[in-house]
């Protein structure tokens, strides 16, 4: 359904664009709002999960005798237990959620435990006898590419990828068009730089959890938090060997995912210990389990070529994307070469991209996976040469900024967006021209999102007394069950308090993909307005037969049938819950309901601005004043909008300064925990002030396109840009750590350190 | 082990309940009296989900014995609200959009009311540090400082 340009400029909107109080709200702030671990059965049992404490290990053998004799306990399971599902991605999730023949991080499961209390459990697992033969290990993403670095796992390579790096390589890709060589020849100057990225953790404040249920006739009961239970439901179905409609999986209110709920850990495990012990199972990961089997991003080493004429004019840009991304094979980095130059409108542009396998855990999802680190780099490239011609950074992007009828390095021609906008707004933003003092610098970043519509299923019941009910499929992380009920209540004309959204089971609705790709606004809200407009041409109809004309004579204005025109009949208008009142009456309850695979969701730009202070002492940096323009389409909650764009932000933040998962030489985690895994607490930051901009989606009838991921692309080059400017010197390597900020400034003033 | 019988105050009531020596106050509130709302999301006091008062004062209950609550008094996110009467801070974290996916949310409210008892007029830095044992991972703190100020704001005013 696409957007009718003149009608979304002209329309006014009565509910969209308000910032009513969200639906779950009261029981958010009062405690009683039930998320993974909040959930228990009777009858329940306990369990945890034994974990490998190697790198990379054969698994010669388990012995599980001792623990299964320990009292209390009900079910032991390992690898033994599951059978091998055809699908080899599904394969990959299982042997994550549990190690087969070989442990491949730090952290990886070799067996559970099921007892009545979590004492037993843990208990019994230090009953269980691991055999194991340490093997050598690799996490760096440069050496693992090497020849001769140890195999994580053999007979992943991907045929394209060639033999001069090591049989780690799963993935080659490319993108790009254009004379490189004659972009280059045309410059100016030409930059090539190298840069490095660590892996962060998604690091939402709830641990997984689920609690599972398995009957003796093969039915199933799962309850989790999730970003998908639809997901969870198929994932689990083929791990477990059954047919989807019998496991019926729930999803809990969810304490954040960014990505990393996109996927199982202990769901299968507490799946099949139900099943062995004949009753329900519940496991809780700890914050340490946590960060050292879930999650993180890929981490990255780069090199990035880019060339420009003395006035600001890029010449051709060329980036070589090397990821990471644990042990099993990843595609993230397909999403960071074609991410990388997408903000530039360019002839020359060249990316390649290779994946590598490291003992580390599976990577899963962050906000636009892959992305920030690639344009990290080429946002750091474009603002050195910025400071080589004594240009204005936002004026150079201005200049050669991607905007509609532009080519995109990935292959597609962009739509109406957003980015000249933001990059206008900014430059007459306040911010851009307030003063600075000594030991103070600015920056700015662009970012980029490609977004996602995808599977999508929504009911909508209206209720006889007037009241109407939306049932859609989507776990709720940002405050989406208040933007959907709003374009419900926009579409229907009534008002939002007489609508109530509910994110149900898999039972209860056809398949909806996860919440990711910042898909839920754009796409659910697409379906619930079709929905909306099924249910009115219902009530249409009805009002049709109680008048006693014909339905093409019925139209629905202002939350109302009215007859069409004054040869239809004079009538006096009926709204929704007249017409709902006596439903029964004229063929039945109402509702309407939408199934699509949403296209058109609509690229997403933003522009960060920064300041900082870099204290020369002790390498620390300070966030001083932070500014995000992004253009939401349409927003449908500001305040929901603006929380995605100072949330997106604070990650970004944390990426570029503090966060990074350290590995020692012996190949584990150092950090498992968040002393010392470092996420920004309140008093790092400063407050985030917001510019939304409304640039409408043409793929959406109110113009909406999806905020969730873009603002936490530009903070990472957009604070290394200040810091540059700050302190003098240029960082390569993120995060930004005090340490590294000091070796850089040494390095810079040899004689200074010496002092 | 032998179990330990503890009498205590939890949001004004008299209870009481067995815990193992070991057990945190965190797993006696969840798990033995059924009050779901404090959070673990760590387990080593870093997080704050799980902050909660003890005799007044703001602890990380995941850091307390349960058997420590013998004879004192706990207050939780649960006794927060008086009926169907949100306290004022609770109002207004949902007026200011200050929470998204809320698990962090009871540990922030029972340590912004610690903080208001304590300090009624607090600058922004102040409540930024008294916060700052408290993770929030959707919202950047922006909208939580707002709604904290703005309730202290009205406080004062009342």
């Amino acid at each position: 359904m696409a957007l009718d340009k003149q009608t979304a400029a002209k329309r006014e909107f009565k509910v969209v664009g308000t910032r009513p109080l969200r639906p779950d709200g009261v029981d958010k702030v009062t405690g009683k709002a039930l998320y993974g671990a909040d959930l228990t059965a009777p009858g329940m049992l306990v369990a945890r999960i034994l974990r490998s404490p190697h790198a990379h290990a054969r698994i010669r053998a388990i012995d599980t005798s001792a623990a299964e004799a320990a009292p209390g306990v009900k079910a032991v399971v390992t690898a033994a237990d599951f059978g091998a599902p055809a699908d080899e991605a599904v394969r990959d999730v299982l042997v994550n959620c549990m190690a087969h023949d070989k442990a491949l991080y730090d952290g990886h499961a070799v067996a559970a435990v099921a007892a009545i209390s979590e004492a037993a459990a843990k208990a019994a697992l230090k009953l269980i006898k691991v055999d194991y033969e340490v093997l050598p290990h690799v996490t760096d993403v440069d050496a693992a590419m090497k020849p001769g670095a140890p195999v994580i796992q053999p007979g992943r390579q991907a045929e394209t990828v060639g033999t001069e790096v090591s049989e780690n390589v799963t993935h080659y890709c490319e993108f790009g068009h254009g004379d490189l060589e004659a972009g280059f020849a045309k410059a100016d100057h030409v930059i090539e730089r190298s840069f490095k990225t660590e892996a962060t953790h998604q690091g939402y404040i709830e641990p997984h959890a689920c609690l599972a249920s398995f009957a003796s006739d093969g039915k199933a009961d799962l309850w989790c938090c999730t970003q998908g239970q639809y997901m969870v439901r198929n994932l689990c179905s083929q791990i477990m060997g059954m047919e989807a409609s019998q496991l019926r999986v729930t999803p809990s209110e969810i304490g954040g995912g960014f990505g990393g709920k996109t996927t199982v850990f202990i769901e299968p495990v507490a799946l099949m210990l139900a099943k062995k012990s004949g009753r329900p199972v519940k496991i809780v990961m700890s914050r340490s389990e946590v960060l050292r089997a879930t999650g993180p991003t890929c981490s990255s080493s780069m090199g990035v070529k880019i060339g420009m004429t003395k006035d600001g004019r890029i010449t051709a840009g060329h980036a070589k994307l090397r990821y990471q991304g644990g042990a099993f094979p990843c595609g993230t980095v397909e999403f960071g070469a074609m991410a990388a130059f997408a903000a530039y409108d360019l002839d020359a542009v060249r990316t390649e991209g290779w994946n590598a396998m490291t003992n580390r855990p599976k990577q899963a999802a962050y906000r636009a996976p892959g992305a920030p680190m690639s344009i990290y780099g080429v946002e750091s490239v474009v603002d050195e040469l910025c400071q080589h011609f004594g240009l204005d950074p936002l004026d150079v992007r201005l200049k050669n900024a991607a905007k509609a009828g532009t080519k995109a390095s990935y292959g597609v021609t962009f739509t109406d967006i957003g980015l000249s906008a933001c990059l206008a707004k900014a430059k007459a933003h306040p911010h851009y021209t307030a003063p600075l003092k000594p030991g103070q610098g600015r920056g700015v970043s662009c970012g980029f999102w490609f977004n996602f519509g995808g599977d999508t299923c929504v009911t909508l019941n209206v209720n006889s007394d007037g009241t109407v009910s939306v049932t859609e499929g989507n776990p709720d992380i940002g405050g989406s069950r208040a933007s959907i009920g709003m374009m419900a209540a926009e579409e229907l004309g009534v008002t939002f308090d007489k609508v109530r959204t509910q994110v149900v089971d898999t039972a209860s609705l056809g398949y909806n993909e996860v919440t990711d790709g910042s898909r839920v606004t754009f796409a659910v809200g697409l379906a619930t307005i079709k929905a909306a407009q099924a249910a009115k041409k219902v009530m249409c109809q009805r009002a049709a037969k109680i008048w006693g004309i014909d339905e093409e004579a019925v139209v629905w204005e202002d939350g109302a049938a009215r007859p069409s025109g004054p040869n239809a009949g004079q009538f006096p208008p009926m709204t929704l819950a007249e017409i709902a009142a006596v439903s029964s009456q004229t063929g039945g309850p109402i509702a309407g309901h939408h199934e699509v695979n949403a296209d058109g969701a609509g690229v997403s730009f933003g522009v960060h601005l920064v300041d900082v202070e870099v204290d020369p002492e002790t390498g620390a940096t300070k966030v001083l004043r932070y500014t995000v323009f992004q253009d939401a389409g349409k927003a449908v909650h500001p305040s929901y909008v603006e929380g995605q764009m100072q949330g997106g932000a604070a990650q970004g933040i944390g990426w570029a300064l503090n966060e990074e998962y350290i590995y020692g030489d012996d190949g584990k985690l150092q950090n498992p925990g968040f002393l010392d895994y470092r996420v920004p607490v309140a008093s790092d930051l400063p407050m985030i002030d917001t510019v939304i901009l409304e640039i409408p989606n043409p793929g959406h009838p109110y113009g909406v396109r999806g905020v969730g991921e873009t603002s936490i692309v530009p903070p990472l080059a957009a604070i290394a840009n200040a810091v540059s400017r700050a302190a003098g010197v240029r960082l390569t390597s993120l995060p930004m750590s005090p340490p590294r900020i000091l070796a850089a400034l040494d390095a810079a003033h040899p004689a200074a350190a010496a002092e | 082990m032998s179990r330990i019988h503890v009498n205590t105050t939890v949001n004004g009531d008299a209870v009481d309940f067995l815990c193992e020596p070991d057990e945190t106050l965190l797993d006696a509130l969840r798990n033995r009296l059924g009050l779901t709302g404090s959070k673990e999301g760590c387990g080593t006091g870093d997080c704050g989900a799980c902050s909660v008062t003890l005799d007044g004062r703001l602890v990380c209950s995941c850091l307390v014995l349960a058997a420590e609550a013998e004879g004192r008094a706990v207050g939780t996110i649960e006794g927060m609200a008086e009926g169907e009467a949100l306290h004022p801070l609770q109002q207004k974290f949902i007026e200011h959009a200050a929470l998204q996916c809320g698990v962090c949310t009871p540990g922030i409210l029972v340590a912004a009311k610690a903080l208001l008892e304590k300090n009624p007029d607090p600058t922004e830095t102040e409540v930024r540090y008294w916060l700052a044992g408290n993770l929030c991972r959707c919202t950047g703190y922006d909208k939580i400082i707002r709604a904290v100020m703005d309730t202290a704001a009205d406080l004062r005013r009342a």
